[in-house]
């Protein structure tokens, strides 16, 4: 019944998966999924970005096998994700943010215990991976404390831990830092980066709100909106899809000049932004194109007697990739959505 | 992990023990609730007892109720510590993980009924000591290699039956937990677990064949209380049958899980929260 690994096989793959949750109790057919192919090779950190209900969920579901897909299909490290689902779940970890697991009644310690159990891990290679663990999730002096008396942080990071477990080949963290504090999740993540890079082949899919973690994290990116696959790259490439160049914001005292003949002077088109009554300044913003040298902008506009107070700049983000490929931004209700 | 038949038995070991971990130490570790669960159950069958004395009824008819009280803490615990668990588990949004491991779902069954089996046992004990100790109830002189056989053969009829209940909360939510109410008194009723099973007449015998928690109390009480209590079949007929019900249960809970599980994936219930 078993078969062998085929090594060769990428870890993740989909072709045209679809999921459509039929109409309910008045609620319409909802499609999740509308056709989604991706192709995630061993060793590749690979992150799914998209704004509410885009399907990124439902996909982890359905490769966790938790979920049959409506249409197309999944393959998890080559296997099968419906008619080999068990040789799938030998080689899986997955952590949602948000999640509660293990029982209020247990140690943390014992907790991570329980779950290494169910992946048959024996206790001596159990008991130091769980204490390595808990030191990086930073709980080790909580390890004989009750679930139940976690904060909602603490607990985040012990459910973090418990994906780590069973040292699995592919991972999928599901918004693995919601709710954990800045310095948390900046170790959390350090900690991902390092798995990875320490052994080889291990593949990791993440999906999560901050933009930030996304671009640190990710080799690659897939862009999802309504169960689509929009964009498909590495982060660096997915930012210069919308035009290179840094964003310049400057505060200038205001000589009266009008925009059009400030563009004639630099050469790019500016836009003038909040004025700053208190300081007698206005916002000046451009963007510069690539090779543009900033000094010599600066000393164009001194020249038309416009004295520059105060200078900014920034690189394209990779939201602004995804306003620019979706349409739109992140939702709100995302913390951490802006840049 | 390794793939061999010894290493599946492995994961079953492990996994299992796992589960019934968490179930031993949730009733040793809450003192609170060590006094609610292994007193108040048997509170019902003190009742009983009771009762039967100020009537006058004969001596047996007591020890009746107590083998009926100490049976109703097992079949309490199959029902909703079996039966409802999958469905806590979904609710609390932990199912997911059980269904996304590797181990057998049946070992994760195993583990819960081992576990609840053992602390139903604290509380069968208490039961016990309270009839012996403080209402002197009396036995005859039993084997008590017949008792822990008809014993064992009970349990394990009614927790693969436990097991059943299980794999239907997988998919049904609420619409289960109203039959897992509707098994509660009316088994209580057609078990007998209070009177002599024969008081049901023609009921007793459908009901026997149906619930092995009638068959399990009446072989219990043929064997501790002997001749006092005729029962609905020899003994080892009953025995017998209890080990049938076991083993069918056990395949028809595992054939049930499968394909619910199937059922629910498709529909995408399997991990819906509240519903
Ligand atoms: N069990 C279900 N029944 C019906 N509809 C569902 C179910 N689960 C998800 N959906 C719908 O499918 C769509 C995709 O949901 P999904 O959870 O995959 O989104 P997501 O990308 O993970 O969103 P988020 O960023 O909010 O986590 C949504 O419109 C959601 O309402
Ligand atoms: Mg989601």
């Amino acid at each position: 019944m078993s078969r062998t690994p085929d090594v060769q096989a990428p870890a993740v793959e989909t072709r045209g998966l679809e999921r459509r949750y039929p109409a309910s109790r008045g609620a319409p057919e909802v499609v999740a999924l509308a056709g989604v192919d991706l192709r995630i090779e061993r060793g590749e950190v690979f992150g799914l970005l998209g704004p509410n209900g885009a399907g990124k969920t439902t996909c982890i579901k359905i490769l966790n096998t938790l979920l049959f897909p409506s249409g197309g299909e999944a393959r998890v490290a080559g296997f099968d994700v419906v008619r080999e689902a068990q040789e799938v779940r030998r080689r899986i970890g997955l952590v949602s943010g948000g999640e509660n697991s293990g029982y209020g009644i247990l140690t943390v310690r014992e907790c991570l215990w329980m779950f290494s159990q169910f992946y048959g891990v024996p206790g001596a290679v159990a008991n130091p991976r769980i204490d390595q663990l808990l030191k990086v999730v930073d709980l080790a002096d909580l390890a004989h404390t009750r679930i139940n008396r976690l904060s909602t942080g603490q607990r985040q990071r012990m459910n973090f831990a418990r994906g780590f477990v069973s040292d699995p080949e592919i991972l999928f963290l599901d918004e693995p830092t919601l709710g954990m504090d800045v310095n948390a999740a900046r170790m959390l993540r350090d900690f991902v980066l390092a798995w990875v890079r320490e052994r080889a082949g291990r593949t990791v899919l993440l999906t999560t709100h901050y933009m930030a973690e996304a671009d640190q994290m990710c080799d690659r990116i897939a862009i999802v909106d309504r169960g689509r696959v929009l964009a498909c790259d590495t982060p660096a490439t997915l930012r210069r899809s919308v035009q290179g160049g840094q964003h310049v914001e400057l505060e200038v005292r205001d000589g009266g000049t009008d925009a059009a003949a400030l563009e004639g002077a630099i050469g790019v088109p500016v836009a003038w932004g909040a004025p700053h009554p208190e300081r007698g300044t206005r916002t000046l913003k451009f963007r510069l194109p690539e090779g543009r040298v900033l000094g010599q902008t600066l000393r164009a506009l001194e020249e038309r007697g416009i004295s520059v107070q105060g200078v900014a700049t920034r690189e394209t983000s990779l939201e602004d990739a995804f306003i620019h490929i979706v349409g739109r931004t992140l939702d709100d209700d995302a913390p951490g959505g802006g840049a | 992990m390794s793939r061999t038949l010894a290493g599946e038995a492995m994961l079953f070991v492990r996994a299992a023990r796992a589960r019934a971990y968490v179930r031993i130490v949730g009733s040793f570790r809450e003192p609170n609730g060590l006094l609610a669960d292994a007193v108040f159950p048997n509170l019902g069958m003190c009742a009983f007892v009771m009762m039967y004395r100020a009537l006058g009824a004969p001596a047996y008819y007591e020890a009746l109720a107590v083998i009926g009280g100490i049976l109703t803490t097992y079949w309490v615990n199959v029902l909703w510590g079996m039966g409802a668990q999958f469905y806590w588990e979904k609710q609390a949004g932990q199912l997911q993980l059980y269904f996304a491991a590797p181990c057998s779902r049946m070992a994760i069954l195993a583990g819960m009924a081992a576990g609840g089996l053992l602390a139903s046992m604290l509380r069968s004990l208490v039961g016990v000591a309270l009839a012996v100790f403080v209402f002197r109830v009396q036995l005859e002189p039993f084997s008590p290699w017949h008792l822990a056989a008809v014993f064992f053969a009970t349990m394990a009829a009614l927790y693969t039956l436990g097991m059943i209940m299980a794999s239907l909360f997988l998919l049904y939510g609420r619409e289960a937990w109203h039959t897992c109410n509707a098994f509660m008194e009316p088994a209580f009723f057609l078990s007998g677990l209070y009177f002599p099973i024969r008081t049901l007449g023609a009921f007793g015998a459908v009901a026997a064949a149906l619930l092995p928690l009638t068959l399990g109390v009446d072989a219990l009480r043929q064997v501790l209380l002997g001749v006092r209590s005729p029962g609905l079949m020899p003994v080892r007929w009953e025995f017998a049958a209890l080990c049938g019900f076991a083993v069918l249960y056990f395949f028809v809970a595992r054939w049930s899980l499968r394909h619910l599980e199937n059922l629910s994936k498709r529909e995408g219930r399997l991990t819906q929260r509240w519903q």
